[in-house]
This record gives C-alpha cells, sequence and structure tokens, in this order.
C-alpha cells in the first residue's frame, strides 16, 4: 500500500494502479471518458486532469492526466485546483463543439456518460459559434444503431471492439476533428461481443436497435438482477420491462462471473419472452379422431396434474428450467420417475461431469479465473459459440504474456497501448483442440483440427507425455510421425511450465471420452504440480449442472422415452422442454404417440407441446424468481422482473401443492432435500434491509405509474403486490442502491451511467459491497487418484466422412433463436468440408447436400482448416433434427430446388475462397 | 578535415557523389575506424563527449539518448536504428538538402548510431514527397551493399546491418518518433505514451532509437576527425556545425551550414542578405513553423540552444521564417493554424478539437467576423494546448507561434476586430 494525498486527506491506495483508477475507489468524483476499468488508460479525452505537487513545497504543481500518472507512495495531488477544474471544463467545452445536443432525443439520455461528465465538469455555456462537424451513419447490423455525429472521439470502441473483444472490422479512420469510429462499409457488426459497444460507448453513438423500437428511459424501466439464461456461462444480467414487455437486457455486474460484459446472444436473445405466440392458458388436446383443443381453468389444470401423482407417470425435467422447476416436478413424480432432460450421450457427459466437480484433484474456475490462466488446453468446445462470454474472457487469458513482458520492463499493467506495443503478437500459449477451426483461431497457438478420435488419441499422448502415469494412447508414438511428437511436447511443456495452467472440455463435444483424457491431462498436472489444477468442463444450458444433480444416473431420456413406448409407464410430464432437440424424431413419436397424457409445461408452442394432451403455460426467466447453477457450479438466484399475464405460473406451481405459498420455501425445501443443493439457502438467506419494506424494481424517477392504464380505466389501479419477494413492483421502499446484493441498476447522486459501478464495488473492479456473487454447490471430496483408462477406437461411422456438430452462437440455444434480430443473425444448415472432400464429391461452395435417406438439407461451406474425411455440419433449429441425422451413410450433391437460403450471416475463420 | 562536415560534399551543380567519391572524400572512414577496434561503448562515450545535441528540433544530447537502450547479455536481442526523415515542420528544409546532396553521409552515420546500440536492422522513413531524397538514398544504399558497408559482417567486424527505405503516406504527426513507429508499423500515426520510451519498448516493442538525418549526419566527422576538431568547429556554447536556413521575403532565402553560435544577423543580413527592397523585419520565427516569434531586438543573439532558449523562444530545426512589415501577422499565424489544426491526428481531445476553432477563429479575422470574444478564446487557448496537457508536442508547438503572436501582435489582432477587416489586404 501507499501513501497519497488527495486535497490535503490522506489515503491508503494500491500503488500499482493510476490515480484515476484510487481515486475513483477512493469513492471520489473524478470525471473521464477514455479509462475504462478493465482496459486500463491510454490517455486520450484528457478529462480526469489532475495537478500534481512535487512536495509539501510546491506551490505551484503541474497539469497532469491521473489516468496516466501512477499512484506512488508520497504523491500529492489535487482535484479542486483551479487550473485542474478549468482544464476539465475546457476538455468538456472541446468534447461538445460539434456534439448534436439532442439528449432529448438521444436514446443515452439519463444514462449518459458524457451528461454526468459535463455536469460534473461545470461547462454550461456554449462559446463555439462556427458550424459544426457532422457524419454519416452506417448501417451495423440489426443489434445496433449508429450516430456519429454525438462521437466525443474517446477511441474506447475501438479499443474494446479491436484490442479486447478480438473484432476486426471496426476501426478509427480519418485525422484531426473528422476522426470517424465505423466498418470500411456498412454491414453487420460481426463481432460476437458487439453489444457492449453500447455500453462502452459513453454516449450515444451507439444505441441498442431493439430497444429503439420501443425505446423507454432508463428511470422508467421496471427492472430486477437477473441471471441470463442463454447458455451455461451464468453472466448476471438487468432486464427492464414497461407496459408488459421486456424491453432489454444490459449487463449486471459480478466481479466472478461476467464482470462488465455480454456477448450477443444473451443482450439481444430475450424476445421470445415478448412473443405473440406465448401460450397464455392451459389447454387440453384430445388426439382421438378429429383434433381438438380447448382452453382449461387453471384451477382444473392443477387437479389434472396432481391426479397424475395416483397414476404411472414419468417427469423428464429440463437444462434451460430453473432448480425449482425441475425440483417441483421431481416432487411431482418421485426421484425415481424423474428422468434427464437432455440427450443421452449429454447424460453421460454430465454425470461425469459432476463427479470430476467434487473431485479436489481439479478446480473449477470462475471466469475471472479463467482470465488468470497462462496456458491453456482446449479439447474439443467450440467456446465462442457455447459459452461465448468464456471466449471473451479467455481473449484476456492470453494476455497474461502481455503483462509478464511489462512487468519485466517495468510498465505498468494498466498502460494499456503501451503494454500492446511492448507483447506485439506475443501470446501465452493456448492449444484448440477441435473438429473444427474456432473463432479463437487468431490467438490460438497451436490449432488442431482433427475427428473427436484423432483429437483424443493426441490428447492423451499430451497427458503422458506430461506424466508418464497417465495412459497413453493406443495407436500413438508407433506411426506418428516426428513432427507431431514435437508438438505434443510442445503443448505438454507448455501447460507443464505454466502458473496456472487450464483444460477446457466439455459436453458438447459429443464425446464423454474428451471429458476423461482432460480430466488424465488436468490431473497429470496436479500431480506434478502438487496442487489443484484448473479444469473447465462446459456444460450447454443454463441449468445442465442443476439438472444434473436431480436426475439419478440411470434415468437417461431414451430411457424414459423406452418405458413410454412400450406402454409401460402411460403419462408423462415434460418440463419446458422440446424433446425434439434432445433425441431422434422417431424415438419421440413413438413415446408422444404410446403415451395416454402427455404434459408439457412451456413458454412457446414447440413439436413437443403440439403432441401434448394438457399444455401448461409458464413464465420464462424474466417472469419468475429463481436459481441456476452455472458451468463452474455456481447457484445464482434470478429475480422476477415483471409480471406475466395471470393464468401464466412458474412451472413449479403447476406441480407443487399449495402447501408451498413462496418461492423462497421452494428454494429452502429443495436446499434441504438434496444435499448438492444446499447451498440454495445461502442465496435467499438475506435479511430485509429493515424488515417489512421491500426493495422496489421501479426507480424513484419512474413516471406514469398513475397514468399508464388510464386507456383502461382512469382510476389508478393498486399496485400488484409481490407476496413472495423481497422486490416489489412499485417505486416505494429502500432503494436497491442501498444493498449490492439486489443492486439491479447502479445509480449514484451525479452518475446515472453504468459507470456508477465504481460507487458500488469495493474497489475498481473489485467485488461489489455488500454483495453477493453466487454459491459454490460442489463441495470438493479427496479424490481416487486414478487416470481414466480410455478406449479410443475411431467409431466406425457409416458414413466415410466423419461428422461432427458444429454450434452457432445464434441458433444453437433454443429460446434465443426464436427471437426476430437473432433470428436476422442466423444461418442455415451447413456442412463444412475440406476443398479435397468437396473435389471428390464434385461440391462447390455454396452447393447442396442431402443427407442420407433424410430430406435434410445442407449447405456446403468449404473450410481451409478441415481434415479431410472430416466434416462440421451445422443443424439449424427446425431444420435438422441432428439425431436424425447421427447415422447418415451418404452424403449426395441436391439438386433441390427450394431456397434453402445463404451464408452469409457465417463467420468462420477458416473460410475457403477461391482464387 | 573540414570545417563544413555536413554540406562539404554538396554540390547542387552536379548530383551527389557516389561511392567511390564519397570514399575519396574521407568517407565510410568512421566505419574503418571501428574496423580497427572501436566497442560500442567506445563509440558511445566518444559521442557523449562531442556534446553532439540531436538536430531533429529537441535538441536532447545524442549520446545520452543513445546509453537509455538496453545493452549486454539479459537485453532484447533485435534492437533497431531508425531514421526520421519525414521533414514536415513548416519553413523546414535541411533534412533536404543532406539526403538529396549526399545521401552517403546519412548511411555513414547510420552505421556510427547501429553499431553503437548494436541494431542490426534500420529503417530511413522519409517523407513520401522527397522523390530526388528518395532517388539518390536508393543509389547510395545499393552503392553501400555492393561495397560491403551495409549487409553481414561489415569489413570484417562481425557486425551485420540492414537499411530499409520506407516512404512515407504523409502527416507532419509522423514527424513525432512515436507516431512515425506506430505509421511504420502500419498502424494509425498517432504518438505513443512515454514511459515507456522508444529506447526501451520502440519499433515492434524492441528497443529503438529514432535520430533526426541531420543529427546522425554529424556522426562520420566525429569519428573520422574526433572530438576536439568537433568541438572546435563551433563558435558557441553547443558544438559543431549546424544546417541553418531562412525562408520568407529575404533577397537571398536558402540552407546553410554554419557553426553553432553564429549571430542571427550574420544569418540573415549575411547569408540570406538582408529583407527584400522596401521591406522592414517585422518578426521572425528561429526554428520553424512551431517555435515562438523572435523581434529584431533578438538579432545580435547567437544560434545556441540556451540562448534562443532564454530569449523566449526554441532553436528547433534551426530554419528561420521571416515576417515583414508588410505581410499581416495574423494571416500568418492564422495559415499555420490551418496547418497544425488539419495536422493534428486527432487522439487527444484539446489538440483535435481546440486547433480547428483555433483555425477558424482565424478564418474569422480574415472574413472580418472576429470579435473580442473569439480573442479571449485564442488567449484560453493557450495554456489548455500547452505543454502537459496535450499527449504529445504537436498542439504545444502550435501554441508557440499562436502565444506569441498574440503577444508581440496585439495591435493587428485589435485591428482586424475595430476595422473588421484585414487592413493588409488592399
Amino acid at each position: 500500500m501507499a501513501k497519497i494525498v488527495i486535497d490535503g486527506v490522506t489515503y491508503e491506495v494500491n500503488p500499482s494502479n493510476n490515480l484515476l483508477q484510487e481515486s475513483l475507489s477512493q469513492g471520489l468524483d473524478l470525471p473521464y471518458f477514455c479509462w475504462h476499468p478493465c482496459m486500463g488508460s491510454v490517455g486520450a479525452c484528457r478529462q480526469c486532469a489532475v495537478k500534481q505537487y512535487r512536495d509539501e513545497n510546491d506551490e505551484n504543481g503541474m497539469i497532469v492526466m491521473a489516468c496516466m500518472t501512477p499512484a506512488t507512495d508520497g504523491a500529492i495531488i489535487s482535484i479542486e485546483d483551479v487550473q485542474a477544474k478549468k482544464m476539465r471544463e475546457q476538455v468538456i467545452e472541446s468534447l461538445m463543439i460539434s456534439h448534436p445536443h439532442d439528449c432529448p432525443v438521444c436514446e443515452e439520455g439519463g444514462e449518459c456518460h458524457l451528461q454526468d461528465m459535463t455536469q460534473m465538469s461545470g461547462h454550461n455555456y456554449r462559446r463555439y459559434d462556427k458550424k459544426k462537424v457532422t457524419h454519416r451513419n452506417q448501417y451495423l447490423g440489426p443489434f445496433i444503431n449508429h450516430e456519429m455525429n454525438r462521437c466525443i472521439t474517446c477511441y474506447r470502441c475501438v479499443r474494446y471492439y479491436d484490442d479486447y473483444a478480438g473484432g476486426t472490422d471496426l476501426s478509427a479512420q480519418a485525422s484531426h476533428h473528422h476522426v470517424y469510429f465505423g466498418r470500411q462499409d456498412d454491414g453487420v457488426l460481426e463481432n460476437e461481443f458487439s453489444g457492449n459497444l453500447i455500453e462502452v460507448c459513453p454516449t450515444g453513438v451507439f444505441t441498442d436497435k431493439a430497444f429503439s423500437k420501443r425505446y423507454s428511459r432508463k428511470w422508467d424501466l421496471q427492472v430486477a438482477p437477473s441471471v441470463c439464461t442463454g447458455c451455461a456461462a451464468g453472466c448476471n444480467t438487468s432486464p427492464g420491462e414497461r407496459y408488459g414487455e421486456l424491453r432489454r437486457i444490459v449487463n449486471r455486474y459480478n466481479s466472478e462471473v461476467n464482470g462488465y460484459f455480454l456477448c450477443d446472444r444473451g443482450r439481444f436473445g430475450f424476445d421470445f419472452v415478448n412473443s405473440e405466440n406465448r401460450i397464455t392458458a392451459a389447454f387440453r388436446r384430445n388426439r382421438n379422431g378429429s383434433e381438438w383443443i380447448e382452453e382449461v381453468d387453471t384451477g382444473d389444470a392443477r387437479a389434472a396434474v396432481a391426479n397424475l401423482k395416483k397414476t404411472s407417470v414419468l417427469g423428464i425435467g429440463s437444462p434451460r428450467a430453473s432448480n425449482e422447476s425441475n425440483f417441483a416436478l421431481r416432487s411431482l413424480v418421485g426421484q425415481e420417475n424423474f428422468f434427464a432432460g437432455y440427450s443421452d450421450l449429454e447424460h453421460e457427459s454430465m454425470q461425469l461431469i459432476n463427479n470430476l466437480m467434487t473431485n479436489d484433484t481439479f478446480h473449477n474456475p470462475s471466469i475471472r479465473e479463467i482470465e488468470q490462466a497462462d496456458a491453456i488446453l482446449i479439447l474439443g468446445e467450440d467456446v465462442t459459440n457455447v459459452a461465448p462470454r468464456i471466449a471473451l474472457a479467455l481473449r484476456q487469458s492470453v494476455r497474461g504474456r502481455a503483462r509478464e513482458l511489462a512487468a519485466a520492463n517495468q510498465i505498468p499493467q494498466w498502460q494499456d497501448a503501451a503494454v500492446r506495443e511492448l507483447a506485439q503478437r506475443e501470446l501465452s500459449p493456448m492449444t484448440v483442440m477441435t473438429p473444427y477451426a474456432t473463432r479463437l483461431e487468431d490467438v490460438t497457438t497451436h490449432s488442431i483440427v482433427d475427428s473427436i478420435s484423432g483429437l483424443i488419441a493426441m490428447a492423451q499422448s499430451i497427458a503422458n507425455e506430461i506424466s508418464n502415469e497417465a495412459p497413453s494412447s493406443s495407436e500413438a508414438n508407433s506411426d506418428s510421425n516426428k513432427e507431431a511428437r514435437d508438438l505434443i511436447s510442445q503443448i505438454a511443456n507448455e501447460l507443464s511450465e505454466a502458473k496456472r495452467p487450464l483444460i477446457i472440455a466439455g459436453s458438447t463435444a459429443g464425446d464423454p471420452k474428451t471429458l476423461k483424457v482432460a480430466a488424465n491431462i488436468a490431473r497429470a498436472l496436479s500431480a506434478n504440480r502438487s496442487k489443484p489444477t484448473d479444469l473447465c468442463l462446459l456444460s450447454p444450458e443454463v441449468n445442465s449442472v442443476g439438472l444434473s444433480l436431480m436426475v439419478n444416473s440411470e434415468n437417461s431420456l431414451g430411457k424414459a422415452l423406452a418405458l413410454l413406448s412400450s406402454g409401460e409407464v402411460k403419462n408423462v410430464v415434460v418440463l419446458e422442454n422440446d424433446l425434439y432437440r434432445r433425441a431422434s424424431t422417431a424415438s419421440v413419436d413413438a413415446a408422444l404417440q404410446t403415451a395416454e397424457s402427455v404434459v408439457v409445461a412451456g413458454h412457446l408452442p414447440t413439436p413437443t407441446t403440439a403432441r401434448a394432451t394438457l399444455v401448461l403455460p409458464s413464465t420464462a426467466f424474466s417472469e419468475h424468481e429463481a436459481t441456476y447453477v452455472n458451468f463452474e457450479g455456481r447457484a445464482q438466484l434470478s429475480y422476477q422482473v415483471h409480471r406475466c399475464h395471470s393464468d401464466v405460473l412458474p412451472s413449479w406451481r403447476w406441480f407443487m401443492g399449495p402447501d408451498i405459498a413462496h418461492v423462497d420455501d421452494l428454494i429452502s425445501l429443495c436446499a434441504s432435500e438434496i444435499t448438492e443443493l444446499r447451498v440454495l439457502s445461502e442465496l435467499i438467506s438475506g435479511a430485509d434491509i429493515i424488515p417489512g419494506i421491500k426493495v422496489p424494481r421501479q426507480s424513484h424517477r419512474y413516471s406514469g405509474r398513475t397514468a399508464m392504464k388510464a386507456n383502461i380505466n382512469v382510476h389508478e389501479p393498486k399496485q400488484p403486490v409481490d407476496e413472495e419477494s423481497k422486490m416489489s413492483f412499485s417505486m416505494e421502499g429502500v432503494p436497491s442502491t442501498k444493498d449490492s446484493n439486489i443492486l439491479a441498476s447502479s445509480w449514484a447522486p451525479s452518475w446515472n451511467s453504468n459507470q456508477s459501478i465504481s460507487k458500488f464495488q469495493e474497489e475498481v473492479n473489485g467485488e461489489l459491497k455488500q454483495g453477493h456473487v453466487g454459491s459454490q454447490v460442489f463441495e470438493k471430496l479427496s479424490a481416487q487418484q486414478s487416470y481414466f483408462e480410455i478406449t479410443n477406437s475411431p467409431q466406425g461411422s457409416p458414413c466415410d466422412l466423419t461428422i461432427s456438430f458444429a454450434q452457432q452462437i445464434f441458433g444453437s440455444d433454443e429460446l434465443s433463436a426464436k427471437t426476430a434480430t437473432i433470428v436476422e443473425r442466423m444461418t442455415p444448415s451447413y456442412i463444412g468440408l475440406s476443398l479435397e472432400d468437396a473435389d471428390s464429391r464434385g461440391l462447390k461452395q455454396g452447393n447442396t447436400v442431402r443427407l442420407g435417406e433424410s430430406s435434410a438439407i445442407a449447405i456446403v461451406t468449404i473450410r481451409s482448416k478441415q481434415k479431410t474425411g472430416t466434416a462440421a455440419l451445422y443443424c439449424a433449429p427446425g431444420e435438422i433434427n441432428p439425431f436424425d441425422v447421427a447415422e447418415i451413410k451418404t452424403i449426395c450433391k441436391s439438386d433441390t430446388k427450394q431456397a434453402v437460403g445463404d451464408l452469409d450471416c457465417l463467420q468462420l475463420s477458416d473460410h475457403w475462397e477461391d482464387d | 578535415m573540414t570545417d563544413r562536415p555536413l554540406t562539404r560534399n554538396i554540390d547542387l551543380n552536379r548530383g551527389p557523389l557516389d561511392i567511390a567519391g564519397y570514399e575519396a572524400a574521407d568517407g565510410y572512414q568512421s566505419m574503418h575506424a571501428i574496423a580497427k577496434g572501436l566497442s560500442p561503448d567506445d563509440v558511445l562515450n566518444i559521442v557523449k563527449t562531442s556534446g553532439l545535441k540531436g538536430r531533429g528540433g529537441a535538441g536532447f544530447p545524442t549520446g545520452l539518448k543513445w546509453s537509455f537502450v538496453p545493452r549486454g547479455d539479459g537485453s532484447p536481442k533485435q534492437k533497431y536504428l531508425v531514421v526520421n526523415a519525414d521533414e514536415m515542420e513548416p519553413g523546414t528544409f535541411k533534412d533536404r538538402l543532406l539526403m538529396e546532396g549526399d545521401p552517403h553521409l546519412l548511411i555513414d552515420g547510420m552505421l556510427v548510431a547501429a553499431y553503437t546500440i548494436q541494431a542490426n536492422m534500420a529503417y530511413i522513413f522519409l517523407r513520401g514527397e522527397y522523390i530526388d531524397a528518395e532517388n539518390a538514398l536508393k543509389k547510395a544504399v545499393k552503392e553501400a551493399y555492393e561495397r560491403g558497408y551495409l549487409g553481414k559482417n561489415i569489413l570484417g567486424t562481425g557486425f551485420d546491418l540492414d537499411i530499409v527505405l520506407h516512404t512515407s503516406a504523409g502527416r507532419y504527426i509522423c514527424g513525432e518518433e512515436t507516431a512515425l513507429l506506430n505509421a511504420l508499423e502500419g498502424r494509425r500515426a498517432n504518438p505513443r505514451a512515454k514511459p515507456p520510451f522508444p529506447q526501451v519498448s520502440g519499433l515492434w516493442g524492441k528497443p529503438t532509437i529514432v535520430n533526426n538525418v541531420e543529427t546522425l549526419c554529424n556522426l562520420p566527422g566525429i569519428l573520422a576527425y574526433g572530438v576536439d576538431w568537433y568541438q572546435g568547429l563551433s563558435r558557441g556554447v553547443d558544438h559543431g556545425t549546424k544546417m541553418f536556413g531562412v525562408s520568407g521575403k529575404v533577397k537571398n532565402p536558402g540552407c546553410w551550414e554554419l557553426p553553432l553560435g553564429t549571430p542571427v544577423r550574420e544569418l540573415l543580413e549575411g547569408h540570406a542578405g538582408g529583407m527584400r527592397d522596401g521591406l522592414e523585419l517585422r518578426a521572425f520565427l528561429p526554428g520553424g513553423g512551431s517555435t515562438d516569434f523572435m523581434l529584431p531586438q533578438h538579432l545580435d543573439l547567437n544560434l545556441d540552444y540556451d540562448e534562443i532558449g532564454k530569449a523566449g523562444s526554441r532553436l528547433a530545426t534551426g530554419t528561420m521564417i521571416v515576417l515583414d512589415d508588410q505581410t499581416c501577422p495574423v494571416g500568418m499565424v492564422g495559415n499555420l493554424m490551418t496547418f497544425f489544426a488539419h495536422e493534428s491526428c486527432g487522439f487527444c481531445t484539446p489538440c483535435r478539437d481546440g486547433l480547428p476553432w483555433v483555425d477558424e477563429i482565424f478564418r474569422g479575422f480574415e472574413a472580418g467576423t472576429g470579435n473580442q470574444k473569439d480573442l479571449q478564446i485564442l488567449h484560453d487557448h493557450i495554456e489548455y494546448l500547452g505543454p502537459g496537457r496535450t499527449f504529445c508536442a504537436l498542439a504545444p508547438g502550435a501554441t508557440a507561434p499562436l502565444g506569441s503572436g498574440l503577444k508581440y501582435f496585439a495591435e493587428d489582432f485589435e485591428k482586424h476586430i475595430t476595422e473588421q477587416r484585414c487592413s493588409y489586404k488592399h
């Protein structure tokens, strides 16, 4: 710690940071633009000018930029100094020269960092009376508006998009006061994390396009802390609602998980909540003879569900439903009748993942910890398309080498441009072993594309190279050439020499052996290091892990379907799940057609609800309070944001008896019944700040409450009472700003934008004060010290191409794929082939192929890194059920005339181009 | 021995000397001296002792600058020498003369510098418009390779050096050494934060020395004839000779190599022939567009870094721009402001948005629409664009003629406002 004096007051600060960061950490107000808490300093905007004095006797001092000056011991600065204040005022005056002052019609208004900083600096009256500089705006795709005239040229957008997120299609162009931030040509911003530009931009250059169409001021949105349901990362979000519509999602800071950033799937993929196809009433379908549908009263529907208890019934859970709903269904049908809601292969993987997560040979790293890894091996997973936020973290991990170099050269880590300049392209080693080239290619040291069995064999050799106790691959070493052996030993060395190596595998690779061999590598490292190694095991959905903790290992989906189609069990309850995404069409058809009653709870019609005899309308993620367990075993609580149609209930309410009135009671019950989930009780344990007073979901500036329903009735309706939650559907109560635990939207006096978060952090980038980062469900048990023996024989593929299934950030997740803006970014089914395989079949880029005997059609894309003999098949939702094509024998050119779309939206790192 | 080590080979009536001619005129003696057993540290000491100061404008001691480059076994193997030949300072044309007139002298100097810092790769970052210099340098580099002064194991010393000639895509800011490095790497020509200095993390993150053309051209003489000879060249406090230029309405504008310490009057009235008939000297910028105005009362000062500095200006590039009494000083400053505003890289706020405003105000004065508020804004910008406030020295350089102009020509500014016109225009 160092002691510095700011305006006569002595503060203890961290000398490895700069004066701006430390001033903010101390809660002081000092305006800034170009500095960003996790992107460091570049000194462009000159807004954080302060006066620094050499010593106590120095009366003149000199103006310095706080963000570019280290907080060295003994530093004496003044924020209040007249010259410093004048400088800051002048900077604002300059920045506002060409700013359009269109706050009343600007969507940033009310949460604009530029507004806040302008007020803070004290600049009031415009002196500039010349012509303003104006710019042409660009079309940037379905997510983001571009309004360059508002730009204050802080360079944050390009620093975030290019340097932090690895984007390549946004740049600073032109010079002097004509600097322009945009693409070379109009077009979709390609990076998967483009939405963060909306929050990174301190003013309204980049705004949320979907939000524009039904815009509301920040203070008019009803908000609550939520957890993204787009994947297993479990990013914290703050959804906003008005007039019964979910309007937008913004990031909610969690130091251990998502920090300041979300992916575009999570930010933009929520509109299914507002879908006009939402199921809003329970209905019964008679499948005998002519089909008819009849609406059912809620009470009758609940009675019908309760009656199922007396029959032979099984329940199928869901990895995208909450712990509470899965637990309620399990309680309804009994644990022995509760089955996995994911595919059999995934069930096997999840069982294995659970086992490994409790093993003290490994550490389950959080996303923040992933960022600290200094050597990485990814086996089988397309991280960018499976758990995107983790891919963004990996882009920071590989910069560990830059951090090392900077330290060796005495360059402070916050000197962002200097550190990048020094390190150039030097990255910490990252090996990516996948069946097709991933979007991390540009930051990958060793990119190995092969069939899964080929990758497993190589990974086994790596494990064996690290520790000869790890079993090696049976076919390895014998035929592999020197080059391959050198590569294996290089990768093994890189991992062995790392201070914090990280191994990543997961269930979407589609082969549990990848998990075993990944664990072997991590185990070998742990043995050599005599401490646990970071092992990150990815699962695809928001509550894959939570569900897996409730399902008996023998209760696979396949078994459930067999019990139903054999007639052994007559009734089935399906929780928030489209089974046609989990098993082959034939097997699901057989099961659902044979069953006497098929009860399906869900929010939207699916092929499964189309087979239901009773459909129960369920709340979506923003309409209920719930807990989920993310990929690393972190249980998190997501609050209800807004109310919905009164006949739509959280799924658990359909299944539980009347004795459970509140969700908190259910969470407690779940915690007491399932040992692994006992930490759930911690999530709801916090006492009310003032007993009996709730935290409002609406801001103290929420407007129009007395009038918003005047078109229905001029009498102001009573505010709905939330019996269940700590939060109220009202403006009254203790503002959440007093308790970061339920902080949905940060706000502090003078800080209306998301930058106000620093007021709630213990220190900049630290944990939130009184915050809760979630609770780890896995308790580490002292492990059996044995390696997995892996029999890795290439699967006897019936097809001459070994097919792996590709993932897409926009499309592979069921619910976000039902959002209009996401649909615009989705791609039809495609098959990635090597040039050789395409040529030998007479296939060209953009041709269509028929998959086996099915009617499934995929577009050919030739990939320069695809291994000959393998293919990466992407099955678009609604087009191909991957379980139907897993066994295909042929892939032949199709002469289909049907329109299949194009692959314009497809982002590949190894797109082959014919020259 | 010579008293004009920089220009002795230059004869504008013929092309530059080829390598044989250059060698015959004691050329490449420095590399032969090194081959006879001078270590890099020996050369560093010679250059330090000589007192050579950088001729690009800042006047920083060259040997001291070099000494910051990490040496020894632990230092990065790859180091770079970069020649700043992006001569774009308004009124400055001295490096052009050196490169067009005697390109081998620059290569000779580069060898000394590269050997001292043990860089085996050197770049000449040349102003794109200097096509004659480009051709001359290309030819000279080729000859030097053929003669074994460049390439591997030069003169059996075990020292290797390759030179790449890079012609700039333009922009004044590329003369700022760190922006130059960014441009050379193919990035936007924005300056970098210092520290780290290029000596530690320069081109592609490696230790790099950026030296001006004229600075490097001083080195062959120092090594060939020694420190005593070099120090004896000067008439003042600073050592050696310097290229001095004069532009403006003088009888004989041009560029000359003169001993440092030569009185201003001798340069202006002697070499440049004094003002054209009928014109009086009003003021002059002593070292290019980004230096403060000096007045006729300063004519008897000597052209030394410190002496000019004490008078409130800078010797900088040593190329003088002369203002006469028939030319509008407001127009002259305004013209410079147009240049600096246009050449701002757009990185930091005061420079990017302040200079164009200043420029607009000058255009208003010219158009007869200026007012007292404008004048106040100009005064506000002197401090706002000054040293420490901006990211690099471009805007502080622009405030030199602006601030001194507002001080010395206050009456002219007032007159533009009260008369709502420029009275110099008829």
